[in-house]
């Protein structure tokens, strides 16, 4: 039986749409007939304010990006930029930089996994636990650079400065104790009946439709592609560790999750090598000068985001800042499916899927 | 890792029938004529038989003396990469180029991004309408002779 078609705005302003996103969707009872994500709210134009900018500067506009991983934000930018300008990373600086960009993408998987449980309805008990493991990460940053959350800890040849003596303990506890949280999480979470009767078979995603949709990271390999830039294209010394990477078979909302959970083990173990290999040394290279000049011409590096592939389209015209500078934001392309995978699934699916694909209006936006 | 193609290395990827395209051959990419008829089903024929599947990334460069827009396509089989750029709009007026919306899909919302902001239209994109800014406001920011 059909009613009378309703068609209702969601958001901007809403506690599950994650930021100022907005949907205008049209429901037939309970049931989804169409979605039309509406975005711009967080719009700030970083992109032609990066063109006013030198090129140490637009580091701090990466971190206001995807603020929950600005860790690997400014690693986008800085790769880009040394392609550009020819500049060699200090070994030091890169090591360091590749443990606080897994450290970040343990707190930012930490956050997706949290609020999509909350918005499964579990509300607040598995946020606050995971949270509570982010929060360690945002202390082991402070250590680091000084800042929590806009960490602009990257420069163009290596860090800022280097980790202080108490920050290498408090990695290693954080260490120690963070695979007996995880079980806690997976104890708590995998099995439940509840979530696996709300997300298995929901809002499948096609492997073909999302290489065609530019969809990268975690939402990729939950479809069952085995497409990791870590391990494809490896920047930094990715090429120098090991790791798996977990696929999914079905490509529905629970893979997404369980994507992101065991992503969160291999990260720790990276940090865990990257501590074996770091040596003392130089943190940046003297030679990097304040006012970064790189020869006319274009850059694109991309890396693997904890939300996909990020990476920074450079247009250099000789001088102090940026011709041109484009964000490619995994966030944005990722939306693209939003409208296909819930059409046909109740209002209720609609928010369990947006959370699962993990975006971040400061991302999409920008 | 990542074998980015050279110049010379995407032309000779490509078919012979798709060499008139090619304005020129640089360093690190091709530049294509903006040949809206033609573009299309070498787009196609770039996806279906040369496996470049995956669109990295769409964006547009103003220089004041033409736009420039800027794809990158990733072959998740082969692991290439390649740089294609396509001018247009020289006189600064309505500049457009073809839409790959209905290639990749993952172009429909950059596509729209470029138009709201940098003012290109895509020819033949099922949506094409503002993404970020709203319906009335007057102009596009990212053009280099924008003033507020």
């Amino acid at each position: 039986m059909s009613t009378e078609l309703v068609t209702m705005n969601i958001g901007p302003i809403h506690p599950s749409t994650h930021g100022v996103f907005r949907m205008r969707v049209t429901f037939d009872g309970e049931t989804i007939i169409d979605a039309e994500p509406i975005i711009g709210y967080l719009h700030r134009g970083s992109e032609k304010l990066a063109e006013e900018r030198t090129y140490t500067q637009i580091v701090t506009l990466t971190d206001r990006m995807d603020y929950t991983a600005s860790m690997t934000n400014n690693q986008a930018y800085i790769l880009s930029v040394e392609k550009l300008s020819g500049i060699k990373p200090a070994e030091r600086g890169v090591w360091l930089r590749m443990i606080a960009a897994e450290l970040q993408r343990v707190a930012a998987h930490s956050v997706a996994i949290g609020f999509l449980i909350n918005d499964l309805g579990a509300w607040h008990t598995p946020l606050l636990y995971l949270l509570r493991e982010r929060e360690k990460i945002l202390e082991l940053f402070e250590m680091m650079c000084g800042a929590r959350i806009t960490n602009s800890y990257l420069r163009p040849g290596g860090v800022f400065m280097d980790a202080p003596d108490e920050f290498w303990p408090a990695l290693n506890r954080f260490l120690d104790e963070m695979p007996e949280r995880l079980n806690d999480i997976e104890n708590l979470l995998t099995d439940n009946e509840i979530i696996i009767s709300r997300t298995q078979n929901v809002a499948v995603l096609d492997k073909d439709d999302a290489i065609n949709a530019s969809i990268t990271g975690p939402m990729l390999r939950a479809s069952g592609i085995d497409w990791d830039l870590r391990h494809r294209n490896p920047y930094d010394f990715y090429d120098k560790v090991s790791f798996r990477r977990p696929l999914g078979t079905v490509g529905d909302n629970n893979d997404r999750y369980l994507v992101r959970l065991h992503e969160i083990r291999e990260s720790l173990k990276i940090i865990e090598q990257c501590l074996d290999l770091i040596e003392p040394g130089p943190i940046k290279p003297e030679e990097v000068p304040f006012l970064v000049r790189p020869p006319e011409g274009d850059s694109y590096v991309p890396i693997e985001a904890p939300k996909g592939e990020l990476g920074f389209y450079l247009v250099s015209d000789g001088g102090i800042s940026p011709f041109r500078c484009h964000v490619r934001a995994p966030s944005l392309m990722n939306l693209t499916l939003l409208r296909d995978m819930v059409i046909g699934y109740k209002i209720a699916d609609l928010f369990v899927t947006f959370g699962s694909v993990d975006v971040n209006m400061g991302e999409v936006d920008r | 890792m990542t074998k980015e193609l050279t110049g010379n290395e995407i032309k000779s990827t490509l078919n012979e029938n798709y060499h008139s395209l090619i304005d020129s051959v640089e360093a690190d990419h091709i530049v294509l004529k903006n040949k809206k008829e033609k573009l299309l089903s070498f787009f196609e024929n770039l996806k279906n038989e040369k496996k470049f599947n995956l669109l990295s990334s769409v964006t547009s460069v103003d220089f004041l003396s033409k736009f420039v827009v800027v794809y990158h396509f990733t072959s998740i089989e082969k692991n290439e990469s390649i740089v294609i750029k396509i001018p247009c709009g020289e006189s600064r007026k309505e500049p457009s180029v073809i839409s790959i919306t209905s290639v990749w899909r993952g172009a429909e919302l950059q596509e729209r991004e470029i138009y709201d902001l940098m003012g290109i239209y895509f020819d033949n994109h099922p949506n094409m309408k503002r993404l970020l800014l709203w319906e009335n406001f007057d102009g596009h920011p990212l053009r280099k002779d924008f003033v507020n």
